[in-house]
């Protein structure tokens, strides 16, 4: 039976017309064991995000048992009444994340088409470690600075905006701008100031991204725009953000997803205040991530169970955030289709 | 107004349909004589090419050969400056269009790279505009506005004469990336005339080419020819031969900026070489 049955593996193994082979790879060791180390690491890390993921889920099942669905309705956050939702804290989280990236993604867009296009390349490299710097600040800093420096500023901005564009809901303020001693309290405080001060941590990656897709740009379009007597903005606007439009979408989506998570800041700046509202020019306001950090210290077992709900919230909005702008980072290598 | 809807009319004066045209080419020979006296460059302070003169006659073909590394591409970017955008680039010397040195304090870079256009070695549309769009791209960059009709004869005359209409014309408004390497290559010479050069300087343009797409290519040049002047740079002397009036061999010696050996007409260079050198390299004895 044996006898008969090795050389019949021989035949299988010699290549047939029509049929795919088997082709050994014939990794040497050394290879082997990178890979499995390398492999081993990977897995590690998607381990630990997910029980992340899960074990936030778990701890927010009692929570979600007792409130249901009006946990995302409810908006006042009183555990001593047995209040507790998310939404208005929701509203605060988005309405924060989208002042930083309304504030933050032109002035990125601005600095990374400076460094790549403009900037002599002696200031170039230095502009680059600048930018890179500014990630590396501790976020206690922007706090201090958004809260000393900005806040004192910002708030005749927030009173110029309310005075003029007071008739758009989101700009109006419930005191008279054109008073003449106007209630400065009122502009401070503010889910405005706040973005402000959040936008400033979202540049350095947003940069980053932007700049990392504009450098790429194929040389033999620029030099196509150049040579049909564009200008550099010609350059800019015909090649580069067309090429880098992938850029500019997953790196705005990236700093979403970062100011969506931030919490310093906004503990440092925003007087907490647990309606939805819509007027960010106003005092008062609240984020997940900043209601988290604020109660976590003092909070029953209930209410570190309603606490973690929050973050699941938060978790995975930021998840799907950065999924999607991963996604689109890695789809939008354009300029293939240049290449025979 | 008036100045941009007049180019536009020019153009379209200027299409009439390809056989028109071939009976009477003299009477749409464009003004455009290059002359360069004396250019040098250099990169990062090595000299690379010195001393250069050369002049390219209206409405001629001049084809500029010679071995890798002897400083062509280099004069030809010089000659609409597009050296200058190379970091670290440098040149000396004048490059003159009918008489007026490109170089000179007042001119101004963009109108100068208007009236001498360039198609590179590599075909290069932009892969996010149409083939319609890619043809009148270099309309928008010059900020030449157009209507809409006008905007659709240029894309056809442009393409016509570029040999690529009836090919594309029923797909104008599919991506430019999609076409084949000749067909891109060719799209890439519609856009450089659609913002009617006088000049047109073509770097090794079928050198990413298969033979069938280079004859196309060649076929467009020899009837271009008459109505701009070409300079182009080519590695293949049968090429020169083909489609140039006027050639020019460049050559470096190892380790020695390169230079102009021997210029004229091509008939004079390919059959009876003044120099030995250029000799040996149009009989393929080196290179």
């Amino acid at each position: 039976m044996s006898g008969a049955g090795a050389p019949q593996l021989l035949e299988e193994d010699r290549p047939t017309r029509g049929k795919p082979r088997t082709i050994e790879r014939g990794l040497s060791r050394s290879d082997r064991v990178f890979r499995g180390s390398s492999t081993g690491v990977g897995i590690f890390v998607l381990v630990v995000t997910g029980s992340i993921g899960l074990f936030l889920g778990l701890q927010s099942i009692p929570t979600f048992r007792h409130y249901g669905f009006s946990f995302f309705t409810q908006t006042n956050w009183q555990p001593e009444r047995d209040q507790i939702g998310i939404a208005a804290v929701l509203v605060g989280t988005v309405e924060v994340a989208l002042v930083a990236i309304c504030v933050g993604i032109p002035l990125a867009m601005s600095l990374a088409l400076f460094i790549t296009e403009y900037a002599p390349r002696k200031l170039k490299s230095w502009m680059v470690s600048a930018v890179d710097l500014m990630a590396a600040v501790p976020s206690i800093l922007y706090g201090l600075w958004g809260f000393f420096l900005l806040q004192p500023h910002a708030k005749y901005l927030a009173r110029w905006l309310s005075q003029y564009l007071g008739w758009i809901p989101i700009f109006k303020v419930s005191t008279d701008p054109n008073a003449a001693v106007w209630q400065q309290s009122a502009y401070t405080s503010s889910v405005f100031i706040t973005g402000i001060a959040v936008s400033m941590m979202v540049i350095p990656l947003a940069c980053a991204v932007m700049r990392g897709v504009f450098d790429e740009t194929p040389m033999g379009e620029r030099e196509a725009a150049l040579a049909l007597s564009g200008t550099r903005f010609g350059v800019i606007r015909t090649v580069v953000l067309p090429f880098g439009r992938g850029g500019i979408i997953g790196g705005s989506m990236l700093a979403l997803g970062r100011a969506l998570g931030e919490t310093i800041v906004v503990l440092m700046i925003i007087s907490p205040a647990y309606d939805i509202k819509i007027r960010i020019l106003e005092a008062g306001g609240q984020t997940i991530s900043a209601l988290i950090a604020g109660n976590f210290g003092n909070a029953t077992s209930a209410q570190l169970s309603a606490l973690l709900t929050a973050g699941f919230v938060l978790f995975v909005i930021t998840l799907g955030v950065n999924f999607f702008a991963a996604t689109v980072i890695r789809k939008s290598r354009s300029g293939a289709l240049t290449e025979i | 107004m008036t100045v941009k809807e007049s180019t536009s009319e020019n153009l379209f004066a200027d299409v009439q349909g390809r056989h028109a045209r071939r009976e009477d080419t003299i009477s749409t020979v464009a003004a455009g004589t290059l002359e360069a006296i004396e250019v040098s460059a250099w990169f990062s302070g090595n000299l690379v090419l010195e001393d250069v003169s050369l002049v390219m006659p209206a409405s001629k073909v001049t084809a500029l050969i010679g071995p890798s590394g002897c400083g062509k591409s280099t004069f030809l970017r010089i000659l609409n400056r597009m050296h200058e955008s190379t970091p670290g680039a440098q040149l000396g010397g004048e490059v003159l269009l009918d008489g007026e040195d490109i170089y000179a304090r007042h001119q101004r870079v963009t109108e100068v790279r208007k009236r001498i256009g360039m198609v590179f070695q590599k075909p290069n549309p932009f892969p996010a505009m149409s083939i319609g769009e890619n043809v009148v791209a270099g309309l928008a960059l010059a900020h030449v506005k157009v209507s809409k009709e006008r905007r659709g004869e240029i894309i056809e005359t442009c393409l016509t004469r570029s040999g690529l209409w009836t090919e594309v014309k029923d797909r104008l408004a599919t991506p430019g990336g999609a076409l084949s390497g000749g067909q891109q290559q060719r799209l890439c010479i519609a856009r450089a005339l659609a913002v009617e050069p006088e000049i047109l300087l073509m770097d090794e343009p079928c050198s990413a080419l298969d033979p069938a797409s280079t004859f196309v290519i060649e076929q467009t040049i020899q009837e271009l020819s008459g109505e701009v002047t070409i300079v182009i740079v080519t590695h293949n002397m049968q090429q020169a031969a083909r489609v140039s009036e006027q050639t020019a061999f460049f050559l470096a010696a190892q380790g020695e900026p390169g230079g102009i050996v021997e210029s004229g007409s091509t008939a004079q260079i390919f059959d009876d070489p003044q120099d030995p050198r250029t000799a040996d390299y149009v009989h393929g004895r080196f290179g």
